[in-house]
């Protein structure tokens, strides 16, 4: 027997299929967005919202913006069980595919990819993946995306970048949602926008309300960028 | 939960290096575990006593785990301090704007391969 010194981490593999799978989605032009958060932070809201604006259905008039502006857009849920969230996106006429985990905590690269080859994303300009419900595991795995945004919402207060440092440390963006009830509960904003830029200074921050609309437009201008970026970095 | 994932992604990783180097037969696995990487090391021997017999080149392997301490750094008073001690109360200021800096890593250190 001969000792082999590794040093590499246990999910090493996880990252080569992290790898392989971005590649061939920047190949066929497609930016994979992973959205991580805890249960219930309003990500199937967000995303429903979002997606109803960038596809350009809710501008309203004709002629307000042309309709070839508008962006194809597909979502993988990767609820441990259930498919409400599916069927919610499914209605507004996106791509949606239930994804299972197994009961896993998290989503890795090997089950995105297989997830994105049964529901087929030609043409499609930005997947999103609703991640597992979880801080911890789903930002140990590189699922392949090429933006990794995370959500926070207001309730679950402004420490919470103290708590799980990594998740903030491994996401390109983030999200505070429902800002609307701000003045229902005790979250600091300014302490949360320090803590999160102490931790990962480069990291883009949007306060939103996905029921008010209130800071939608610089979250949607953002992905409207990253695409862009998606498509000239090589 | 999350031992199982871990121990897939493992199973895994070693399978390919097996493959890479021609590798028929691994004794044992060192991995250092960091002590607040959330990793209940009894369930994941279970997991990978599962898992190891579903592998014919990890059939026999031994499983070594290694503990790294986990560190916290203070952002208040720029001092690290041991996080199992005294968690997230910086024990010198006792601000709370700290966050780990390690120990919640989990890495291969080494196989014993023939
Ligand atoms: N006030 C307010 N409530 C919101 C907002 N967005 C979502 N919610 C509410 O928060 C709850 C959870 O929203 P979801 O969109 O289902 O959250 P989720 O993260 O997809 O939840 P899971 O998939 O179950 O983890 C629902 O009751 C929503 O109505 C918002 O912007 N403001
Ligand atoms: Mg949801
Ligand atoms: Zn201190």
């Amino acid at each position: 027997m001969k000792i082999i010194e590794l040093h590499e981490s246990v999910t090493a593999s996880n990252d080569r299929d992290a790898d392989t799978l971005r590649e061939e989605m920047r190949r066929k032009g497609t930016l994979l967005i992973n959205l991580m958060s805890s249960p219930g932070s309003g990500k199937t809201t967000l995303l429903s919202r979002t997606i109803r604006d960038l596809s350009g259905n809710a501008r309203g008039f004709a002629g307000n913006r042309a309709a070839e502006d508008g962006l194809k857009t597909a979502v993988l849920e990767a609820d441990i069980d259930s498919d409400v969230d599916a069927r919610q996106i499914d209605r507004l006429g996106a791509k949606a595919i239930q994804v299972h985990t197994d009961g896993m905590c998290h989503m890795d690269a090997g089950m995105t990819a297989s997830g994105l080859d049964e529901m087929g994303y030609e043409g499609i300009d930005l997947a999103f993946l609703e991640n597992v419900g979880n801080l911890i595991c789903p930002a140990e795995f590189d699922t392949g995306a090429g933006r990794n945004v995370m959500i926070l919402s207001v309730p679950e207060g402004d420490d919470k970048p103290l708590k799980y440092p990594l998740m903030f440390q491994s996401s390109d963006a983030l999200v505070i949602s429902k800002i609307d009830a701000l003045p229902y509960f005790d979250f600091d904003m300014d302490a949360c926008v320090r803590r999160v830029k102490a931790l990962h200074p480069a990291i883009r921050i949007f306060p939103v309300s996905a029921k008010t609309g209130e800071g939608m437009e610089a979250w949607e201008e953002w992905l409207r960028s990253a695409l862009c970026d998606w498509r000239s970095e090589s | 939960m999350h031992e199982m994932g871990i121990v897939t992604h493992l199973a895994k990783t070693l399978d390919d290096l097996a493959k890479e180097q021609s590798i028929t037969k691994i004794g044992s696995v060192t991995l250092q575990v960091g002590e607040v990487s959330g990793i209940m090391t009894d369930y994941f021997t279970d997991c990978w006593d599962y898992f190891k017999v579903r592998h014919p080149v990890l059939k026999s392997a031994e499983l070594k785990l290694e503990t790294i301490p986990a560190v916290t750094w203070c952002d208040h008073c720029k001092r690290t301090y041991p996080t199992v001690e005294h968690g997230r109360e910086c024990p010198y200021c006792h601000s709370g704007e700290t966050w780990l800096l390690k120990g919640n890593e989990c890495v291969i250190k080494e196989i014993e391969a023939e």
